[in-house]
């Protein structure tokens, strides 16, 4: 469903995607990880169009991102930091995405009601707590049923119960056969969600494999202990 | 989106500085016509608070807002929108909203106290020039990523227009004083909208009389119906291009 071919993104001198090419298909949960400032989040925006790449194509379904915005309804982002307009409320900003995205798929009001926003709906943007903020992130990402999520550090500042409830969502919409990309840097929290792990540094792919195949080459049964195994062989033996 | 220019409109209005610029604009156009007991000296202390005002509030206004919609822009950029469906809306939404409040502040007064010809001729070129500094606002909080480096920008900006464009046009005039400089004199007020609309509305007063020999050269020039046109154009032109420049640049923008 997502196809990138060699992507290069500079940010003046700085190199912050080097030769990306990577492919993902439907019904896979994708772990893209890497150190602070891998390129990780570039990557992602350069999906949703937010950075225009210096070379190469991204394509979504087959249609090319670059200078069209229609492959972005099979979209839902939950970005790392949300930013609001502050002197909206809960209920203006759901209010006015729908009414923007006029779309006709039923809307999934599941976490809405599980994060119990409702009450809220007249709180300002501004006011709402860092953890609240990313629940209205989340409700949004998943409210329009869309295709393929684009979760970025989606578990960062939400409490244990809200984010075993992101967790629960995530897994029955990848059981849906939709396509799940998610940043995170606790692995531990990603073992049972996720089929495939993509490995960045320094704005390359180290790794892409699926966690079956990632299990069995180093012997490991966590994900987390197999990725530093792999770290430390790394240093005398790059993998491909 | 219509319903996009709907969103910020309501945003803007919400805010109260536009409705203080209204009453402000108001509380000059009323006092200065019921001062003055001749219309046409009305109109003429109006044009020169207005030519400074109007577009020192526009431009000012607009950027920062601008700025302080980047959230707003980031949370349309990962919808199904069109990017320069958003800056588009972002223009007219504070195009309307400016515009409104500078009908109901200084249009009413006008069409009542001052209405035919010139009083019309004043609201077009109000009009013009508050939309050409919203234009403006939208090149300079384009050309840097800094709200403080853009808002001095567009503070540089008004001044150069309001008052620096002036004297470094009476300085050439002084210093190339012996030659026939009168018909490029025209050419170089097209460089400054401010200017523009300034003459347009001078000569319409029938006040040139007074400015000598160059005066009757513009006289010549914007009294008939053809310089009239080309000066809408031009002033057309001053709200097309840096807005233009500014969707261009907003197109390839790393958000």
């Amino acid at each position: 469903m997502i196809e990138i071919n060699e992507l290069h993104k500079k940010f003046g001198k700085l190199n912050v995607l080097n030769n990306v090419n990577l492919k993902f298909n439907s019904g896979e949960c994708i772990a893209l990880i890497g150190p602070n400032g891998c390129g990780k989040t570039t990557l992602i925006k350069s999906i949703l169009g937010m950075v225009i790449p210096t070379k190469g194509t991204v394509k979504v379904k087959g249609e090319l991102v670059l200078k069209n915005y229609h492959y972005r309804k099979h979209i839902g982002y939950m970005p790392q930091i949300g930013r609001y307009p502050d002197n909206m409320t809960i209920g203006q900003i759901i209010e006015m995405i729908k009414n923007i995205r006029k779309s006709d798929t039923e809307l999934d009001e599941e976490l809405l009601e599980k994060y119990v926003l409702k009450n809220m709906f007249e709180k300002a943007m501004r006011t709402l707590s860092g953890g609240t903020t990313q629940k209205v992130s989340a409700t949004l990402a998943f409210l329009f049923n869309p295709d393929i999520l684009i979760l970025d550090e989606p578990t960062a500042g939400l409490d244990p119960l809200a984010s075993e409830i992101l967790k629960e969502k995530i897994i029955a919409e990848k059981q849906k056969g939709k396509l799940i990309l998610i940043t995170s840097h606790l692995l531990s929290e990603l073992d049972d969600l996720i089929t495939h792990i993509v490995f960045m540094q320094d704005g390359t792919v180290k790794l892409h494999k699926t966690i079956s195949d990632l299990k069995q080459s180093t012997g490991e049964e966590k994900i987390s202990k197999a990725i530093s195994k792999i770290l430390k062989n790394n240093v005398n033996d790059p993998i491909n | 989106m219509t319903r996009l220019i709907k969103y910020i409109v309501l945003d803007i209005l919400k805010n109260k500085i536009i409705l203080v610029y209204t009453l402000i604009l108001s509380a000059l156009a009323w006092s200065v016509f019921s001062l003055e007991d001749n219309s046409t000296k009305g109109v003429l202390t109006l044009l020169n608070v207005i030519l400074l005002t109007v577009p020192l509030v526009s431009v000012i206004f607009s950027t920062i807002y601008l700025y302080n919609s980047s959230e707003f822009i980031e949370l349309l950029l990962s919808q199904p929108i069109n990017r320069s469906k958003i800056w588009k809306s972002l223009f007219f939404g504070l195009v309307i909203s400016l515009l409104l409040s500078f009908l109901i502040g200084v249009g009413l007064p006008l069409l009542i106290y001052a209405p035919g010809d010139v009083g019309l001729m004043m609201l077009m070129v109000g009009l013009f020039i508050s939309t050409i500094f919203i234009s403006i606002a939208f090149l300079s909080a384009m050309i840097t990523r800094d709200k403080a480096k853009g808002i001095g920008i567009a503070i540089m900006l008004w001044l150069f227009f309001a008052l620096l464009f002036d004297g470094i046009v009476l300085f050439l005039l002084f210093q190339l004083a012996d030659y026939p400089i009168e018909k490029m004199m025209v050419g170089i007020t097209a460089l400054n909208p401010i200017d523009l609309a300034r003459i347009l509305i001078l000569l319409h007063l029938d006040v040139s009389a007074m400015m000598g020999y160059t005066g009757a050269i513009f006289k010549d020039f914007f009294g008939n119906t053809l310089g009239i046109s080309i000066v809408f154009t031009v002033l057309t032109l001053w709200v097309a291009i840096p807005f233009l420049i500014s969707l261009v640049k907003f197109k390839y923008k790393d958000l």
